[in-house]
């Protein structure tokens, strides 16, 4: 059972919060691929630094045992070991820093136009999404509502606190433009598998860009304190086929123009 | 039902390359009623202006925006 258990879960991407979970979620965007490979490059340093501290540490804490060495030594230079560590540090930083900053700078590069804004409005305590990109007039051909599915509604595999009513639907391998804004208070839209988390501010517009590489339903919670319900407003996003998601869209729009 | 909806959007402005487009969009309003003002409200080569606006914009502010230009409350360079 247990063997049955662990080949399911490798073919099912993790793209939500798991219990006792250590890692990153698997990454849905080249965004996230570069933050979980900067992660890899940073860590390599990492472990190398802690098992020479450690390594010095128990030597020192060894050999100068009281006991063992009752006289303390009186050495307070060494231009060697000085030069010396003051140059490595200086080379790992200098290892580390330049992954960081290619990544961090090619995240705010947006190389090819979007193909679709969508609109992410946080509200006191849901979410409203917003497809302008299709619509003549001023009112918007897609605007929808998204609560959380409280517990008592929750069908049998869905996720506690994750599930939402309406989903965003997105089309994958597209370059999409998200803007983030609030009609109250700070929210924040955060989807951890796609890499992104932008602060929505009332009064302000930010974007994201991201290319969701792959179809999938993919979580994400608020990250930013409003109010009672904070830890009740989560998001999803779904990634259809391109070729799909022109028939999700105006599905969702023939209930819409009913109830919008 | 539609077979192909066409995926095009407001295009990057290089004007505004920062994460806060606050300022994207109430531009690409204004240019539209600037547009309209100088073309005329039926030409079609502001519609494009229009397009960019409302992709970019939140109803809730065009909104806002539209009711303060017919009380003449508008805080922009129209």
């Amino acid at each position: 059972m247990i063997v049955l258990k662990w080949l399911f879960l490798t073919i099912s991407p993790c793209d939500a919060a798991e219990p006792w979970q250590l890692g990153s979620q698997d990454a849905a965007t080249p965004i996230m691929q570069g933050i979980i490979d900067l992660h890899h490059d940073i860590f390599f340093f990492l472990i190398l630094i802690l098992v020479f501290v450690l390594w010095i540490l128990v030597r020192a804490l060894w050999h100068f045992h009281y006991k063992k060495n009752a006289i303390p030594q009186r050495i307070v230079h060494g231009t060697t070991i000085e030069i010396l560590r003051t140059i490595f540090p200086s080379i790992i930083s200098m290892f580390i820093a330049i992954p960081s900053f290619a990544l961090l700078y090619s995240m705010d590069e947006v190389v090819v136009d979007p193909a679709i804004t969508i609109k992410a409005i946080g509200h006191q305590w849901y979410r409203t999404y917003e497809y302008s990109d299709y619509n003549s007039s001023d009112e918007q051909s897609l605007t929808f509502d998204s609560y959380m599915i409280p517990e008592e509604d929750l069908e049998l595999g869905q996720s506690r606190l994750l599930e939402v009513d309406n989903r965003v639907v997105v089309p994958a391998k597209t370059h999409l433009r998200i803007i983030v804004t609030s009609a109250d208070v700070p929210h924040s839209w955060a989807v951890p598998s796609s890499g992104v988390k932008c602060d929505a501010v009332p009064g302000r517009l930010n974007q994201i860009s991201i290319l969701v590489q792959r179809e999938g339903v993919y979580y994400g919670q608020c990250s930013e304190i409003c109010g009672t319900n904070h830890a009740f407003t989560p998001i999803v996003v779904e990634a259809v086929p391109r070729k799909d998601y022109g028939s999700r869209v105006s599905n969702q729009l023939i209930p819409q123009t009913g109830e919008a | 039902m539609e077979e192909e909806i066409e995926l095009k959007t407001a295009p990057a402005d290089f004007r505004f390359p920062t994460t806060n487009q606050t300022r994207h969009c109430f531009t690409r309003y204004i240019e539209f009623h600037r547009c309209t003002t100088a073309k005329g409200e039926e030409s079609n080569d502001c519609e494009r202006f229009a397009k960019y606006y409302r992709a970019l914009c939140p109803g809730e502010w065009v909104e806002k925006w539209n009711e303060q230009r017919e009380s003449g409350t508008f805080p922009g360079p129209l």
